[in-house]
């Protein structure tokens, strides 16, 4: 299981000042603590606190700072693609690339840019038009999304498909589609395209958020999950993705495999 | 129309161990021995790369051991004299390096002290160049007093010592840690135990690069397909990139051949089963031969008949276009 440490993201007060005032501190400091919570990647997303022209200069520099204190290696998030572009010149370790959805137009931009900065890249199932309600258009948009990949060269296990959970206290009905659209996105090529979920929005505004994506994560891995854009220093989380990976047989019991699953 | 072969790719590889040390490196052996460190499944020359070639360790004890007439034969009269017997295995049946067994240390056998045992390990290591293993006598007090006073007399040739076991394994650890020596890993067959007795040791500080994983096995019809399929979990969770069990793997494989019936009684009780001299000799060598295909990259070994033809077979397997 892939955690992507989502907590570096200019919507958040703490992460919104800093980038206003070019205090390297508090992005600095998630990164250690997500480092540490159990991250494998971290995700930069520099929010609405950088004005769209002043973003690629913002991902240089927020590529940098975070770099001077880890090395876990970055999923760039932005819908900006030169400002993503600016940060993969900068990444010392082979980034993940957040996000492109099934348009033809981003598709050829972010594609091949994916493939010459050998990077990850994130595909979302949808298009202008909107996130689609059931599984099968999501499958269709993905079916789309691996043909890019093949046509573009990207190695299918380079390529992360998120199917975009909702919030279930007002779009409940995505949540079963969700897992039947992972586990269908497994199937549709050989090795299989990676799947990932942007997990926290499924609990959005609701007071369990904690449970929900506790529960939803179990569930999740269950139908095939491979990586998770999450709060990394939710400890029962972190727990909840060790003991599934241990419970689908995909890495081998020992008794401290909860301290083992954290370890750098 | 040219088949093209399907092949798998390998997250990582096996950690590399190094046994030994050479006078520029502190120690006073002639060579050193490298293990582990493949990035493959075993022998598969084409999906990856096999860094090292399994070794074979031959067995010397420090007080004539209880072994059959087919191995102490060939073995003669240096067998009550551990420093001739390991330079004969060196030089005469072509040993990578010693396996050193205390048995003599054992409380309930003849008691030796930790200098008497000291003083054999030195002896073995003055009557030869290749590096050493050294074990105790299977009683965990005297092997932890014993082994502690090894490493530190032996400090700098880089011994491989043992055996660490889950109950037992911090004396023998910090002996390693001090004493910058390797330290053999034993667990139950048991992939869940080896795992977490490798991780208890590394917590206490010994760098996994120091650490060769006993996983014991059974011999030839006793048990020996349950020893293979630990091996070969471990083996493709370290491929995997499973850090903690990414370390080569050693075998008492002499000590669990010649264990079976099969080695030991004479074709006069037995006239089916033909020749006990060729049935022991094969006994030992198959025991060998099939843990080499799950990953052994230390063959523990005794008859020196089978040393020899598992020697044909390790390099018969490392050509890459055979």
């Amino acid at each position: 299981m892939i955690i992507i440490g989502e907590r570096i993201n200019g919507m958040f007060k703490d992460i919104g000042e800093g980038l206003r005032n070019k205090d390297p501190k508090p992005l600095q400091h998630w990164a250690l603590k997500q480092e540490e919570g159990g991250a494998h990647y971290l995700d930069v997303n520099s929010g609405p606190a950088v004005p769209s022209h002043e973003r690629p200069e913002a991902y240089e520099w927020m590529v940098k700072i975070i770099q001077e204190v880890s090395e876990l290696p970055l999923c760039l998030d932005s819908t900006n693609y030169d400002a993503i572009e600016a940060g993969l010149k900068l990444v010392k370790r082979p980034a993940l690339i957040n996000s492109v959805p099934a348009e033809r137009a981003k598709i050829e931009r972010v594609f091949s840019m994916a493939v010459t900065y050998n990077a990850a890249l994130i595909g979302l199932t949808m298009d202008n038009v909107g996130i689609p309600k059931d599984a099968e258009n999501r499958v269709a948009f993905a079916m789309e999304l691996v043909a890019a990949a093949d046509e573009f060269g990207l190695p299918m296990e380079d390529l992360f498909l998120d199917p975009l959970i909702m919030p279930c206290n007002v779009a409940q009905e995505h949540a079963p589609e969700v897992l039947e659209s992972i586990r269908m996105i497994k199937t549709l090529a050989n090795p299989a395209p990676k799947t990932v979920l942007g997990l926290s929005n499924v609990s959005q505004k609701s007071p369990d958020r904690h449970l929900i994506n506790r529960t939803y994560l179990a569930m999740a891995m269950a139908c095939g999950l491979d990586a998770a854009i999450m709060d990394a220093n939710d400890d029962a989380l972190v727990d909840v993705a060790a003991t599934g990976q241990i419970l689908l047989n995909k890495s081998i019991y020992a008794d401290s495999y909860l301290k083992v699953f954290r370890q750098r | 129309m040219a088949v093209v072969l399907v092949k798998e790719r390998y997250q990582s590889k096996v950690g590399e161990v190094v046994i030994g040390a050479t006078s520029e490196q502190g120690g006073t052996r002639t060579s050193v021995v490298k293990v582990g460190g493949d990035g493959t499944l075993p022998f598969l020359h084409f999906e990856g790369k096999m860094e090292n070639r399994p070794v074979i360790a031959m067995e010397v004890t420090d007080i004539v051991p209880a072994w059959n007439n087919i191995i102490k034969d060939q073995i003669g009269d240096v067998i009550s004299n551990p420093a001739a017997w390991a330079k004969k295995c060196v030089e005469e049946f072509n040993a990578d390096l010693i396996y050193l067994k205390l048995i003599g240390a054992n409380p309930e056998g003849e008691n030796r002290s930790a200098e008497q045992c000291t003083q054999v390990v030195k002896d073995v290591l003055a009557a030869v160049g290749v590096p050493v293993v050294v074990v105790g006598c299977d009683d965990p007090e005297k092997d932890n007093e014993v082994l502690a006073a090894i490493a530190e007399a032996a400090s700098g040739e880089n011994l491989l010592i043992g055996l660490a076991e889950q109950d037992n394994y911090k004396s023998l650890a910090a002996a390693a840690m001090v004493h910058k020596h390797n330290l053999i890993a034993r667990s139950p067959l048991d992939i869940n135990i080896c795992k977490q007795l490798n991780i208890l040791i590394s917590e206490m500080g010994l760098p996994l690069n120091r650490i060769v994983i006993d996983p014991m096995i059974g011999g030839l019809g006793y048990g020996i397909e349950y020893a293979y399929s630990i091996m070969e979990r471990a083996r493709l969770g370290s491929l995997a990139n499973d850090k903690m069990l990414s370390m080569p793997m050693i075998c008492t494989v002499g000590y669990e051949a010649n264990r079976a019936k099969e080695a030991n009684v004479s074709i006069d009780e037995y006239p089916g089963w033909g020749e006990q001299e060729d049935r022991a000799t094969l006994w030992e060598t198959l025991t060998a031969t099939a843990l080499l295909q799950t990953g052994a990259s230390i063959l523990c070994m005794r008859n020196p008949a089978a040393v020899k033809l598992v020697r044909e077979n390790i390099a018969d397997l490392m050509e890459k276009d055979a």
